[in-house]
């Protein structure tokens, strides 16, 4: 009991955090996140330390009173003493800045510690794929726009992409990694703390790139196990009989021709996989929050939210819409 | 070296006030009515398309130049109002994207590089002491191939239809399964229109420089802005034919099914990248560059003295000529190429920061040591160093790896290139057109009105652009045409906004100032700001034949140091296009060239080029229907001139000119 009181302290504490800065970059969360952070700090001081000098030096220069002696050969040897000597303190700076970069990347591309877990991430427009392998193909775990994280131990990034490009992004916990299709690349990412981070695409990436999100839920090691065991169970049984029908509406509707419950026979994989859709936080790629009345907005009509998108609007009758939302929303 | 150099320019200078060529005044009239008669400027419709002169094409470049600014900058402030706050409905992302992909590349291909270039077109003849520019037909050709590129990307803006795909292009979303339509079609052909003008203006400078300076110039007294155009139009030579091929490439991926951006067949889309940015970084130093020269200008002339430090300074600009080539991959940062590859263009793009630091040490040596004058074009500058100084330290920044994987693409990006490049190349451009007016036009510009605008700009511009790096900080993402309210992103882009709106105003007065000075302006002397450059020692504006005699320079500072009883050139036919052509590294005189006829074939040429572009984006037939007409065109265009006209001794080598 109290242990959990604990968790519930600190996620509540990183909450608030967060909200003073979630998506901030100097708000990081995790040692690549940091590391870049502290760099962050040391360039932007130190630049803004150079800006002050060279607009008060070049104020000084034009405000100061003249003399006769401005004409004299002298003078001219001491203006060249004093730009071969700022021009030596700048290389000095930049010698600085480049050995601090390189040694503040070194870190950044592969973990350092051990008990990584890798995550596939795969781009689409406009929604994220995060799949989680196993020696066995059936423990696979596919989930849309939220990842979820153990705390404390390093994740594996392995991106691609099935269409353009895109770019993986949690600023609080690590820089960009492109996603590029026909390549695979790599990244890793880590949270100390648990809590959700929200992700945004950062590559350019068509119509709805601004609405191209994800949250990254960071967790206790069991909780994260928990999850991992509950997402790879199939789609539950509907309990009621609206859900029944809306279920039997969803497999004879083009919704199937999309997406895939794991346990019915719909296995497309165009769209994001729905199987545990009613426990995901968002929809629409982190563009809403999963209520029932959204996710009844964005089904009857999703260009409405996100104009451009690539589901079709679906033309159902609103008890039908109700029974389908059900049983949507069972899918925990 | 640079010791002696210095000392060189310290010797004297004993300020002029007027030019006064020769006192043989009936000799001098019979001269003028001859040149007159030879560089005559023909008249009428057909006549409006045959002028070949540099300063009738120049001025036509920067006034077309500054319209696609103004459409380019009206889309920025719609950009701003959609931004203003967050989850707005005012441009929908269709509309949002095609503006944001339209106001970058119309900023980029159609306005920065071209004005430059025009700005060149125009100073560049007239400082050197040249009669007019080193293949004036091409020059007309540029232009007009020019100007069907840009209104034909403009035409797809206001039908709805311009391209959404960013002013990078990137494939595979502007290949053929993503970006269906013309769209991209457009944005890829719009490419080939500015770089065939680009190039062509690229080779003309050159050649004016290099080989048609007036004696006494040799390379080490070249005015510091024909050095930034000379470094310039290199830089262009080389860095344009990388995008030219892209964009080539990416139109037959999209036209006839190639498949170079296909990595299922073999392709890749990085190469895109590696192509793009092989142009595209250094394409940030062409524009800059030339504002960079002009800089110098503005601060030797409102200071009276020359700028501190001329070969620190040549030598500044041809090395970042060199390194601006070594830069491109820090645009790629974030696509997983190998670190080691990566340190190298960290500290090639930590290294370019010397010789920008050398020239911005040498201004402020240069207004530590004169005695500054605080006119508009002095304040522009002054501007534009608080502004650039900024824009090149957060640039520093983003040389570092790690740094730039978490603000790459993001707002601090957008506030970083519109420090250097509003700052750092516009700022000093509209200080040059307040600078060069009185020569372009016979008018003065209004010096108080100037002054307000330039504090209207000054303030609008930091209030936009300063609040994008915290923003970028705060992880706003680049190119996004909303965002959701909880990320607290809402007051700044308003405060952005606001600013927008008064850098509309300052425009709004620029352009005021403008026509007003043009219609009613004070008349302007020869040498209203007794400045040192060849230019100001002519008639304002200068004439059909640019100098009466084609003066020979006797120092770095032409104006400045030239003696009581100043040298010019005689030997060269003042009853035909004759001009003198000087070598490379002296400007000795080594031969005569007579320089072609108006003609309203090169029009017609590229009346021809641009429908076979525009055809070649619905057809491939337009190739071969376009060969013909072409041919035509060019053999109108290269008719060699009777005897009579030709004059006798052409392309002889002279042995007593000067």
């Amino acid at each position: 009991m109290t242990r959990l009181r604990i968790c519930l302290v600190v996620i509540a504490a990183s909450l608030v955090t967060a909200c003073g800065g979630n998506q901030a970059m100097f708000n990081p969360q995790g040692p690549p996140a940091r590391s870049i952070a502290s760099l962050g700090w040391l360039l932007l001081t130190v630049c803004a330390a150079i800006y002050v000098v060279v607009i008060a030096v070049a104020a000084w220069a034009l405000l100061r009173r003249r003399d006769d002696a401005d004409g004299l050969p002298q003078t001219t040897r001491r203006l060249t003493t004093a730009v071969i000597a700022a021009t030596g303190v700048s290389i000095a700076i930049l010698v600085v800045f480049t050995v601090s970069s390189v040694f503040a990347g070194r870190g950044l591309t592969s973990p350092t510690g051990p008990g990584a877990i890798t995550v596939d991430v795969i781009g689409h427009q406009w929604w994220w794929e995060f799949q989680y392998r196993d020696v066995t193909p059936s423990d696979f775990v596919t989930s849309p726009n939220e990842l979820h994280i153990p705390v404390g131990v390093p994740v594996h990034i392995k991106a691609m992409s099935r269409d353009v490009i895109h770019s993986f992004w949690v600023p609080n916990l690590h820089g960009k990694r492109d996603l590029i299709p026909g390549q695979v690349t790599n990244t890793w990412i880590q949270a100390d703390t648990p809590g959700t981070y929200r992700g945004q695409c950062a590559e350019y990436c068509g119509h709805q790139h601004a609405n191209m999100a994800f949250v990254v839920v960071a967790e206790p090691r069991d909780r994260f196990l928990s999850w991992i065991g509950q997402q790879r169970q199939p789609a539950a049984e509907p309990q009621s009989d609206e859900a029944r029908r809306g279920r039997d509406i969803f497999l004879q509707s083009p919704c199937m021709m999309c997406h895939t419950i794991r346990g019915t026979t719909a296995g497309a994989r165009l769209g994001p996989e729905l199987t545990h859709v009613g426990s995901r936080m968002t929809i629409a790629a982190g563009t809403l929050p999963n209520t029932r009345g959204h996710l009844g907005g964005w089904v009857a009509n999703a260009q409405t939210i996100k104009p451009g998108v690539r589901m079709p609007p679906n033309p159902l009758d609103p008890s039908d819409l109700q029974a389908v939302l059900t049983y949507l929303r069972s899918l925990r | 070296m640079e010791e002696k150099a210095l000392n060189e320019s310290e010797e004297r200078y004993e300020p002029v006030e007027r030019y006064e060529p020769t006192p043989d005044v009936t000799a001098d009239s019979r001269l003028r009515e001859q040149l007159e008669r030879a560089w005559y400027v023909p008249t009428g419709l057909i006549g409006w398309f045959s002028v070949v002169d540099h300063r009738t094409i120049g001025k036509r470049y920067i006034v077309t130049a500054f319209c696609f600014f103004i459409f380019a900058g009206l889309l920025a402030a719609l950009m701003r109002i959609q931004l203003a706050v967050p989850n707005n409905h005012f441009l929908g992302p269709d509309l949002y994207n095609q503006v944001f992909t339209t106001h970058g590349t119309i900023m980029m291909f159609l306005f920065a590089v071209p004005v430059m270039e025009a700005m060149g077109i125009y100073l560049v003849p007239l400082m050197v002491g040249a009669r007019n520019i080193a293949f004036p037909r091409l020059n007309v050709f540029s232009y007009f191939v020019y100007l069907f590129g840009g209104v034909m990307l403009v035409t797809t803006m206001l039908l709805n239809t311009a391209p959404d795909v960013g002013w990078f292009a990137y494939t595979p979303l502007s290949g053929p399964d993503f970006a269906p339509g013309k769209r991209a079609d457009f944005w890829a052909q719009m490419i080939t229109f500015t770089e065939v003008s680009g190039l062509a203006v690229a080779v003309e400078l050159v050649a004016t420089i290099f080989k048609t300076r007036a004696p006494g110039m040799s390379l080490n007294r070249m005015p510091l802005f024909v050095w930034s155009m000379l470094v310039t139009s290199f830089m262009v030579i080389f860095a344009m034919p990388s995008v030219v091929t892209a964009s080539a490439i990416l139109l037959l991926d999209r036209l006839v099914g190639t498949q170079f951006y296909n990595p299922a067949e073999g392709g890749d889309n990085l190469l895109w990248q590696h192509l793009f940015w092989f142009f595209g970084h250094p394409e940030v130093y062409i524009i800059f560059v030339p504002a960079l020269g002009m800089v110098s200008s503005i601060i030797a002339t409102f200071t009276q003295r020359p700028v501190f430090g001329y070969t620190a300074m040549v030598i500044s600009l041809v090395a970042t000529g060199f390194i601006g080539f070594g830069l491109w991959v820090h645009h790629m940062f974030a696509t997983g190429l190998p670190q080691l590859g990566l340190t190298y263009f960290t500290a090639a793009s930590m290294v370019i920061a010397i010789p920008s630091g050398v020239q911005i040490f040498c201004w402020i040596a240069s207004l530590w040591r004169g005695r500054p004058r605080f006119h508009t074009p002095l304040l522009f500058v002054l501007g534009f160093i608080a502004i650039f100084v900024l824009g090149g330290l957060s640039g520093v920044t983003l040389a570092s790896v790690p740094f730039d994987l978490q603000v790459h693409d993001t707002y601090y990006v957008v506030a970083h290139f519109h420090y250097v490049l509003l700052g750092g190349a516009v700022f000093p451009l509209i200080g040059g057109i307040y600078y060069w007016f009185p020569k372009m036009t016979g008018r003065m510009m209004d010096d108080a009105l100037g002054k307000v605008s330039f504090w209207v700009l000054f303030l609008g511009f930091n209030i936009t652009f300063f609040p994008m790096h915290i923003l970028g900080f705060e992880g706003m993402p680049r190119r996004v045409y909303t965002y959701p309210a909880e990320l607290g992103w809402g007051t700044l882009n308003l405060i952005a906004s606001i600013g927008a709106g008064l850098l509309v105003v300052g425009g709004v007065l620029l352009v005021y100032n403008v026509v007003r000075s043009y219609t009613s302006g004070a008349i302007a002397t020869d040498n209203p700001w007794n400045a040192d450059t060849l230019e100001w020692g002519t008639s304002s504006p200068p004439p059909v034949y640019n100098f009466l005699h084609i003066p020979v320079v006797e120092g770095r500072n032409a104006l400045w140091d030239r003696s009581e009883e100043q040298p010019v050139v005689v030997g060269i036919r003042s009853d035909c296009r004759e001009v003198l052509v000087t070598d490379v590294m002296d400007a000795e005189p080594s031969n005569k060239c007579s320089y072609p006829e108006p003609t309203v074939w090169p029009f017609l040429c590229a009346v021809v080029t641009s429908l076979f572009f525009i055809g070649s984006i619905f057809t491939p037939w337009s190739v071969p229907a376009a060969i013909l007409p072409l041919a035509v065109t060019l053999i109108g265009w290269f008719w060699p001139k009777s005897e009579s006209a030709d004059a006798p001794g052409v392309r002889k080598p002279l042995k007593d000119a000067a």
